[in-house]
């Protein structure tokens, strides 16, 4: 069976004066959430941009919800949902006049939903955008894209800024409007553990380049670090899947991406001795992600 | 329906273990006798609001000890032939793998944790 695709990235090249976005390829399957992860400016907007057809790639192709991107944008973004932090509101109107607004653009808005929605999130109609507070603002941009009832919802940083009780409150709307399972998400954050709790797939970025994209439950576990005793002070095998190595005196902690059983039986022939394999979190593998992308990074330029 | 499962940040194992640990202890307890029938993934993951993948594994693994069965299109219940004290034992395994853990990253030797654990039986 095939599986529908909301969004189908391939091979998008973008460049701009002082960055570019290379090859990326990203696919996201119908009724699944994808997480975009990496440091600030590593081009986690730029995908999303283009994604919403407000940057044109300069080759690579681009279907979201097939449709053919940016030729048959207008189409496609009656089914997506759009929440970014620089979303412009009236600042002198209110919530409600914004409700108003969208419900006669888009036909498929959803006037209980967004009464459910306006109560779940404390926020009153009558209510100008000037007065809101910075969450109040997230919400009530949510509140604007949830209740047209997208198919795809595409969410850049959704939770940053966010106190913790608001940010509990954003990401449980945004699971709820998954029980309906055509919908899909794709959000960016830097916060690796809304990340961790909601998405089913994860792609992370470094540098305008795609370094990993894989579901969740894989990635989370093919990531070790290996705690180990080098009573002889042997060399270290030198695997291609380490990705950081920290030494103290004969106690060595290897961190390993792609782990498998035979990584550690690799370290026992070379005479070390495993102690303890652990699991990382995400926020442990950004980390260890970044530092061995930037030192690639640094050879690449140095050599 | 709501299942208020809750999680612990602090607990340091993957959250499909933990999911699978909620749901063990649902059924050792007698909330979920066998045959119940479980949510659907979908539906038990936005509930508790952890995305389908951590929960579907969590069925999977489940699925794989004996303790639910799960049917394409008819969904998943708990076993029938599920063995109450072996699973009060998987329980019971866990915890004490929890302890051994730690007492090794302690340093405490295999006969003091031992002595400790006389304390309690």
């Amino acid at each position: 069976m095939n599986i529908p695709m909301a969004v189908e990235c391939k091979a998008i090249n973008k460049r701009h004066s002082h960055f570019q976005l290379q090859d990326v390829d990203l696919s996201i399957e119908q009724g699944t959430v994808m997480g975009l992860v990496g440091p600030n400016g590593a081009g986690k907007s730029t995908i999303l941009r283009i994604i919403m057809g407000l940057q044109k790639p300069d080759s690579g192709s681009l279907k979201v919800l097939g449709h053919s991107m940016p030729d048959d944008q207008i189409a496609a973004k009656r089914r997506i949902g759009f929440v970014a932090e620089d979303m412009r509101l009236y600042e002198s109107e209110t919530i409600g006049f914004h409700m108003d607004f969208i419900k006669s653009i888009f036909d498929t808005w959803d006037q209980d939903y967004a009464a459910t929605l306006l109560r779940r999130f404390d926020l009153i109609k009558d209510q100008k955008i000037k007065g809101l507070s910075h969450g109040q603002r997230v919400k009530a941009t949510l509140m604007l894209a949830l209740a047209r009832r997208p198919q795809l919802l595409v969410f850049d940083e959704p939770t940053t800024g966010l106190d913790p009780a608001v940010r509990k409150e954003v990401l449980d709307e945004m699971m709820n409007s998954l029980q309906d399972e055509t919908r899909s998400i794709l959000f960016s954050s830097h916060n690796t553990l809304d990340i961790e709790q909601i998405s089913d797939y994860i792609t992370f970025i470094y540098d305008g380049r795609i370094i990993e994209s894989k579901d969740k439950e894989s990635f989370l576990d093919s990531w070790r670090r290996l705690r180990l005793v080098n009573i002889d002070n042997k060399p270290l095998p030198d695997l291609p899947n380490i990705k950081q190595i920290q030494q103290s005196g004969r106690l060595c902690a290897v961190t390993v991406n792609d782990y498998d059983d035979s990584t550690a039986d690799q370290f026992t022939k070379a005479g070390l001795t495993v102690e303890n394999i652990e699991h990382l979190t995400l926020e442990e593998i950004f980390i260890c992600n970044v530092q061995y992308a930037k030192e690639l990074k640094n050879s690449r330029i140095n050599s | 329906m709501n299942f208020n499962f809750t999680f612990s940040q602090a607990d340091k194992r993957p959250m499909y273990q933990q999911i699978m640990e909620q749901i063990i202890q649902r059924i050792a307890v007698g909330d979920w006798p066998p045959n119940t029938s479980l949510p659907s993934i979908r539906q038990l993951a936005t509930e508790i609001k952890v995305s389908v993948i951590t929960v579907k594994r969590a069925y999977l693994e489940l699925e794989r000890e004996g303790v639910i069965v799960t049917q394409q299109g008819k969904g998943s219940w708990v076993s029938d032939t599920i063995d109450m004290n072996e699973l009060r034992h998987e329980e019971l395994e866990q915890h004490l793998e929890q302890a051994g853990k730690l007492a090794k990253s302690m340093a405490i030797s295999a006969d003091e944790l031992l002595n400790m654990l006389k304390k309690y039986t």
